[in-house]
């Protein structure tokens, strides 16, 4: 059961086959058996879940289903869940229970499906492997030395893993796209604007945008047409009608015009994944797409650009956590600037305090001009090189990330070797461009993801350039082996 | 040394919307603490402002009503500080794209000499909650229920140049946000507030001195008593010798002195940025036109509309304009009377305000409403009461006796104006005091005010003494 496709899993729903019940007795049963291994679940909300499943049987029953009604699913630790701890990968948060549910977690709930619980990530989503978790890191299903790759990497393992079909990210710099590819799933973040940004805890809120985690793009495109669409409780959400990504997955590729960003294929990148990148960019020839290069003038200043950005926004966002309301209050504190200072040093963890210091930094008198300002327009010139580029190509192509993932520990010392892991996905969130990552092949056993970017608002076709790849591909069918013992309930089916 | 003042004033004027500025939160003041806060205004994980569009056009009515530039787009920015009733850790205000710029406005105080300031900028922001001290021993209690209330704050340029100047620009920029409606102006509950910048130099001198801020100004007297207080101290220490320190200042209403509160030399950085949660705000051409067309009459030109179209003095204008409600109030009441104009403003001015005053109440509140005096009004116009009688009825009123009506009558005090009844009494009082007929018909005419008065007496004041005095003199000097 745990191998189908989510309209597999719908069919078998709507055919009595078994019911959202069993299934999430079985995904349940999954995680028990092997989430102690893999760390990528914070809190496994198993009761909320089974009365989730009940109820999705009598919609069922009752006729009253979407295609995701029963369907289980896991969300990231960072949207926020009433009554569920959501904790952002963070002492700072390890005690706070949502009093109210984000816009995403609304509307999934609506869609009838069940949360089995809310997955690992690097704390506040700073980083790129999921190791800076309070909760320590999670583990890469297809080797556990390695990392995920994050923020998201828990939603990411336990879709690699086979846990859950289905699980909800975020993506800041790459963070749903990044841990896609290490992990071999695909992700989607989409245009910014478009899935709403309510009940997500922020981090640099010009930049942050909530996407989705499957095992295909037919899977990605179910989850992200429930998420996305205009919210009024956030003002930077757009109000547009949301594609019908799903019905849209069957057009032809033939005439998509792909740009291979030159940039892209620096020095930096793997051999081994620029071989697999070359491979799967020679299949979407062979499906009628017309390649061509294209340069992105700007594209190396985006991670300095975006690590002026993000932690400015940061070390605004993230001063709330001052003791007083919520989250971790330092004991024994001698007066009021004690208690903020012992409560966010003790709170946070060593990324989340070295970005808020960044970020005070370059909002500082005297330095915003120098920092802030130019990196805002950076900013620009890097969306600009995007725009020319769209005015000639439907998708831009090219790695995820430059590397297969990397053993836990090998660079969580380095922060900038840790910042590069990103240097061909933050450009993407600076321009609040759509941009998706799929399984297309190893490298020394590893999984390589393919990067498609769109113009704004095209999810629908990068979904559609995925599925198509999928349909003559089965990189996105592997599955890691030796996840350690199998469940009881596993077994019986 | 001759001395001169500069002074500059920040006010910040509550904007009267039901909900705060980013939440659907109630604004309503006085409610249990913490009542009135949703998620939005505790600053919990994952929250988003709304901006409430009401704010956004109160703030455009203001800046229309001052003539000031409208920016659009206007831009939210984020004040970063720490503070425990500060639930975001920053403050979202305007900074380098406030909403309203650059207006001017001309006051003229009650001496008659009008000048101009330059109103620099008015931005929106949010208010913060409020540290409760009192009531916790050795703890701090926070009162997020004002957090996230709709605020404009009115920079002035330093263009005044005493207390009264001071006192004069406040009371006029209450008037147009009252006027306005756009703020209850109520400054104890402190919907209104101001911050005065004050510094002193040598006549003559085009350089500033250094300032102080003064903060604590919860009265318009205040605010003039502070200034004067500080221009005092300031010229005292720079005739001494010493320097003034770049500070802010608290006023002590008590001990009637200002002092140091905390030194701006550690300025803070608020390290200032564009709020990514909120979009620039956009004002279309329609929109500003659309609240132009809507302002209603300000302060000026009622004042004008009231010494034209009722021929009242300046002072009587200046006290029946003082807020709209009163202005609204003497129109209702005149109007309803359809009576001479003067009458009612004596009336409004004189014996109601005195009412009110007593009962510290505002004229929204008074009991006797302007229906109610227009009936007394037209009374007295139409010699039913008299003067005297008319303040009884007003006060009978006051207590919630009823109608003027229904007063004279259950008190009895209708004028005699029955010329046969009153000449009745006439003749008796003139047969009862011979003598003084006999004085006045020798020339004493002083002894017709003893001969009214007894008329008034025998008549238990129901006598009209105009009337009285008439008919009197006329069967005096017939014989």
């Amino acid at each position: 059961m745990h191998e189908q496709s989510v309209a597999e899993l719908q069919r078998g729903l709507q055919a009595r086959q078994f019911s959202s019940v069993e299934l999430t007795m079985s995904c349940l049963a999954r995680i028990e058996a092997l989430d102690r291994g893999l760390n990528s679940l914070i809190t496994v909300t198993g009761e909320r879940a089974l009365a989730q499943a009940r109820a999705a049987d009598a919609r069922l029953a009752a006729g009253d289903s979407s295609p995701l009604t029963g369907i289980p699913m896991l969300h990231k630790d960072i949207f926020c869940t009433r009554g569920v701890r959501t904790s952002c990968g963070s002492r700072m948060l390890d005690n706070f229970v949502a009093p109210y549910d984000a816009t995403v977690v609304e509307r999934l709930d609506a869609s009838g499906m069940c949360m089995l619980g809310k997955t690992n990530m690097d704390e506040f989503a700073m980083g790129s492997s999921t190791e800076s978790s309070f909760y320590g890191a999670t583990r890469n299903p297809w080797d556990g030395e390695r990392v995920p790759g994050g923020s998201s990497g828990g939603s990411a393992a336990a879709v690699a893993a086979r846990l859950v079909p289905l699980a909800t990210g975020t993506d800041t710099g790459g963070s749903i796209r990044q841990p896609a590819a290490m992990c071999g799933v695909t992700g989607i973040k989409p245009t910014y604007g478009r899935v709403s940004r309510y009940g997500m805890v922020a981090f640099a809120s010009s930049l942050d945008q909530g996407g989705a985690i499957a095992r295909s793009a037919e899977d990605a495109a179910l989850l992200l047409a429930a998420m996305a669409g205009f919210d009024e409780r956030d003002s930077t959400s757009i109000d547009k009608p949301v594609d019908d990504y799903p019905a849209l997955l069957a057009q032809s590729l033939s005439g998509l015009r792909i740009g291979l960003p030159k940039e892209y294929f620096d020095e930096g990148l793997d051999p081994g994944v620029a071989a697999c990148v070359e491979d799967a960019i020679r299949e979407f020839e062979g499906m009628g797409a017309v390649i061509a290069d294209v340069s992105l003038p700007h594209a190396p200043l985006s991670i300095p650009a975006y690590y002026v950005v993000a932690p400015a926004e940061c070390s605004s966002n993230l001063s709330r956590y001052d003791g007083v309301r919520f989250g971790y209050r330092a004991d024994g504190a001698s007066d009021l600037m004690d208690m903020y200072k012992r409560s966010r040093s003790e709170g946070f963890g060593a990324e989340v305090k070295r970005r808020i210091m960044v970020g005070t930094y370059v909002l500082s008198a005297g330095y915003y001009d120098a920092y802030y300002l130019k990196a805002q327009r950076l900013r620009r010139r890097i969306s600009e090189d995007f725009q020319k580029a769209f005015e000639q190509f439907d998708v831009l192509m090219g790695a995820t990330a430059p590397s297969v993932a990397f053993k836990i520990g090998e660079k969580a010392d380095d922060p900038i070797t840790m910042y590069l892991c990103d240097v061909y996905t933050t450009g993407v969130n600076l321009a609040g461009l759509p941009a998706a990552s799929i399984p297309v092949g190893f490298a020394d056993g590893l999984p390589v993801g393919l990067h498609l970017i769109g113009d704004y608002f095209q999810e629908a076709r990068l979904l559609n350039a995925a599925h198509q790849y999928q349909q003559v591909s089965d990189w996105h069918l592997q599955m890691p082996r030796d996840l350690g013992e199998r469940s009881p309930a596993d077994e019986k089916r | 040394m001759n001395w001169e003042a500069v002074i500059g004033l920040e006010i910040h004027a509550q904007l009267a919307t039901r909900s705060k500025i980013f939440s659907g939160a109630a604004t309503a003041y006085g409610a249990e603490p913490n009542a009135q806060a949703c998620a939005v205004d505790l600053g919990l994980p994952g929250i988003l402002p709304v901006l409430n569009a009401e704010a956004v056009r109160m703030a455009v009515m203001f800046g229309l009503a001052i003539g000031a530039q409208i920016a659009s787009p206007s831009i939210f920015a984020r004040k970063n500080y720490f503070y425990p009733d500060l639930p975001k850790g920053y403050q979202i205000s305007q900074y380098e794209r406030p909403i309203v710029y650059d207006g001017r406005l001309e006051v003229t105080p009650p001496d008659g000499k009008a000048f101009t300031v330059g109103v620099t900028r008015a931005h929106l922001e949010e208010d913060a909650g409020k540290s409760l001290h009192e009531a916790f021993q050795g703890m701090t209690g926070i009162d997020l229920n004002r957090a996230g209330t709709p605020l404009i704050e009115i920079v002035s340029e330093p263009d005044m140049r005493d207390a009264a100047q001071a006192g004069a620009y406040m009371r006029k920029i209450h008037s147009i946000v009252s006027y306005l409606g756009i703020c209850d102006g109520n400054m104890q509950e402190g919907s209104f507030r101001c911050d005065a910048n004050v510094s002193v130099r040598p006549h003559g001198s085009t350089r500033l001195g250094t300032r102080t801020e003064l903060k604590n100004l919860n009265s318009f007297r205040f605010v003039e008593r502070a200034i004067e207080i500080e221009i005092e101290r300031q010229i005292e220490l720079l005739e001494g010798g010493a320097t003034v320190t770049l500070e802010t200042r608290l006023y002590d209403e008590v001990r009637d002195e200002t002092r140091s509160m905390r030194s701006k030399e550690e300025a803070e950085d608020y390290r200032y940025f564009p709020d990514p949660d909120l979009l620039p705000v956009v004002i279309s051409e329609e929109m500003l036109e659309e609240i132009r067309a809507a302002l209603p009459e300000l302060p000026d030109a009622r004042q004008q509309r009231f010494a034209e179209q009722y021929g009242l003095g300046a002072e009587q204008v200046t006290q029946l304009t003082a807020s709209p409600s009163m202005a609204d109030y003497f129109e209702t009441a005149v109007g309803t009377a359809a009576c001479d104009s003067k009458l009612a403003a004596n009336w409004v001015t004189g014996e109601l305000t005195a009412h009110l005053n007593t009962h510290q109440m505002e004229i929204d509140a008074s009991p006797v409403t302007p229906e109610l005096l227009a009936r007394l009004l037209m009374r007295i116009a139409d010699g039913t009461v008299s003067h005297t009688g008319a303040k009884e009825v007003l006060a009978a009123m006051w207590d919630g006796d009823g109608d003027a009506d229904s007063v004279i009558k259950a008190r009895g005090l209708e004028q005699m104006s029955d010329s046969g009844a009153l000449e009745q009494v006439v003749e008796q009082v003139l047969s009862d005091n011979p003598s003084q007929v006999q004085q006045y018909r020798a020339g004493k005419t002083k002894v017709l005010g003893y001969l009214v008065g007894q008329v008034m007496k025998a008549s238990a004041g129901k006598a009209n003494p105009a009337q009285v005095s008439a008919l009197m003199k006329s069967k005096l000097d017939a014989v």
